[in-house]
């Protein structure tokens, strides 16, 4: 049987040929949680922007295939690809104060996508949106869905487009660092929300993160990105328990200990990162050779 | 956590009622010139020449303003004259931002090759010296109303152009055009439902901004007398006219200055005002 949601062999580099991820491979069951874990610029975004066919303009796909309940996304036409994405995918995105459109009306923004682009009725999407609202709490939704975005908090937009991208019951939802621009007392609601409304409704989720305390909590499985490499593909337990790429090991050290204050942060190895620059730039002379 | 009580009633404010009066009254000024002008406009009467304004020796009644070097009524030809400038003002200034809006737009949005034949174009545009080239344009299109009115959209689209395309640009950066995409939403619609609204408040002050241009522009050519021909008046010709006369007659000029110079003002100040209310993030 072949995956809801794999990545073979994805390779995207700039214009330039700068590579950006590096022959990535991985696999999401249906309902999986699956954590994507990096350093800044490690590509972990790129991941989820490519899936949704948003890649920033300057970036192209050199090979690879993303199956898609059984389709290649990169094959499709822009049509086709809008039409399978729009109505089976979704993003929340990173930073909640550019997520939402200055000018429109909450409601407008949730109901908009139901009804323009899934066909749905108005009453239906109107009467969606409130039961949405209600589903991540909010308070008063009927001032909310009225509002303009900046007449919000940031949490409070969080869950807004928490309850957005749950709206039209997508199968799948790439959840692009979500908790980082918001305070931790925040994060720790969000993060929940999430887990609640994922295990709810059966989504499968891929949780771009530079947090492994956040993967801990929300995933079951974790892929872990440097240098747009996947080098370490594993559960939860036994990433935590036995991880087997020194990258890791030393990632999982360096994570600060709250119960212990006075202990001193260790950094991530040089000769840790040194010998993962040298596979990549192995890797990438092959890669050159073989075009 | 909704953070203000929603006002959305906010007052208008002293500059949207000042400039919006000036505006409102020069506009009823203009529909109603031949009825509440004191003279004809072109009479002219060499017994009534040089006639000082209403609170100086000499004064002779209903020359209110005073009157020119040939007899002619200041306030009258005032009246007349913000005719012209409204004209050319509202239609000038509006053709040239459909025609620069819409193509800053798509500079912005589409980028690519697009964005590069549209950035080049304004780049070699801008390198004319814009008072030649609207001298020259009038040259070869005579002069006349419609002359003035398309060489001022032939000169200063690149101005929303510019800005609108900058705009636009940080705009499609923004999350909730990566969202849209990601929901499904075509390229164009994006453009038209997601981008615009937000480019909307820029665009506004623009054409304001523009249409204080716009006035100054007409009264510039017709400063040089390249504006319609002189038996209308119009307040750069009232300029012109009144310069070579200005210690004899100095309300000959001042006048149409003054009027002139409150207009541009009140465009501009009303364009702020506008922006403060269109704009959602502000309001």
């Amino acid at each position: 049987m072949t995956a809801f949601l794999s990545i073979r062999n994805l390779s995207i580099s700039l214009q330039n040929g700068e590579r950006i991820l590096r022959s990535v491979n991985m696999e999401l069951a249906r309902g999986e949680v699956r954590g994507l874990v990096g350093e800044s610029g490690a590509g972990k975004s790129m991941i989820g922007k490519a899936i949704l066919g948003i890649l920033p303009r300057a970036l192209k796909i050199d090979e690879g295939e993303i199956l898609f309940q059984g389709k290649n996304l990169l094959n499709l036409n822009p049509r086709e690809l809008r039409k399978e994405i729009g109505a089976n995918a979704a993003l929340i995105p990173q930073d909640p104060l550019t997520a939402l459109n200055p000018s429109h009306r909450i409601g407008r923004q949730i109901t908009n996508r139901l009804v323009d682009i899934l066909g749905w009725s108005k009453g239906d999407a109107v009467k969606r949106t409130y039961d949405l609202l209600d589903e991540v709490r909010i308070p008063d939704p009927k001032r909310v869905i009225n509002s303009f975005p900046h007449e919000l908090s940031g949490g409070m937009r969080q869950r807004i487009l928490i309850a957005s991208a749950f709206a039209a019951e997508p199968k799948l939802i790439i959840a692009d660092e979500p908790t980082t621009a918001l305070d931790v007392t925040v994060q720790k609601q969000i993060l929940n929300l999430i887990g609640e409304m994922q295990s709810r409704h059966g989504t499968t989720l891929l949780f771009v993160t530079h947090d492994l305390g956040v993967v801990s909590k929300v995933c079951q499985s974790l892929s872990v990105l440097f240098l747009g490499k996947v080098i370490e593909d594993t559960n939860v337990f036994s990433f935590f328990d036995s991880p087997t790429h020194p990258y890791s090991k030393a990632l999982l050290a360096a994570t600060p200990k709250y119960t212990d204050p006075e202990s001193d942060l260790i950094p991530v190895s040089e000769e840790i990162l040194n010998s993962v620059k040298e596979e990549v730039v192995q890797l990438d002379l092959e890669w050159s050779n073989g075009r | 956590m909704v953070d203000t009580p929603r006002n959305i009633n906010r007052k208008i404010g002293l500059r949207m009622w000042l400039s919006g009066g000036w505006l409102l009254f020069l506009l009823l000024a203009t529909l109603f010139a031949p009825i509440i002008s004191p003279h004809d406009p072109l009479a002219q009467d060499l017994f009534a020449s040089r006639l000082p304004p209403f609170w100086m020796d000499g004064y002779e009644a209903t020359y209110y303003l005073g009157s020119d070097s040939l007899g002619r009524d200041v306030l009258s030809r005032i009246l007349y004259g913000a005719q012209i400038a409204l004209l050319v003002a509202l239609i000038a200034s509006t053709a040239t931002c459909v025609i620069g809006a819409t193509l800053g737009v798509l500079a912005g949005y589409y980028g690519g090759w697009v964005d590069l034949v549209i950035s080049r174009l304004v780049d070699i545009w801008m390198a004319f010296p814009p008072v030649l080239f609207a001298i020259l344009l009038i040259a070869v299109l005579g002069t006349g109303l419609t002359s003035i009115i398309i060489a001022i959209i032939v000169i200063d689209w690149t101005r929303f152009c510019r800005v609108i395309r900058a705009e636009t640009m940080s705009q499609s950066a923004m999350d909730y055009v990566a969202s849209a995409k990601a929901a499904g939403r075509a390229r164009f619609g994006i453009m038209i439902k997601e981008i615009v609204p937000n480019v909307l408040p820029t665009i506004v002050v623009l054409l304001t901004l523009e249409m204080g241009i716009a006035v100054i522009v007409e009264a510039i050519l017709s400063f040089v007398n390249l504006s319609i021909s002189t038996d209308f008046p119009t307040w750069g010709g009232m300029i012109s006219e009144g310069r070579t006369s200005v210690h004899q007659a100095w309300w000959v000029i001042v006048f149409p200055l003054i009027t002139l110079f409150l207009t541009v003002l009140s465009f501009s100040q009303l364009g702020e005002g506008l922006k403060d209310r269109f704009d959602p993030v502000l309001r």
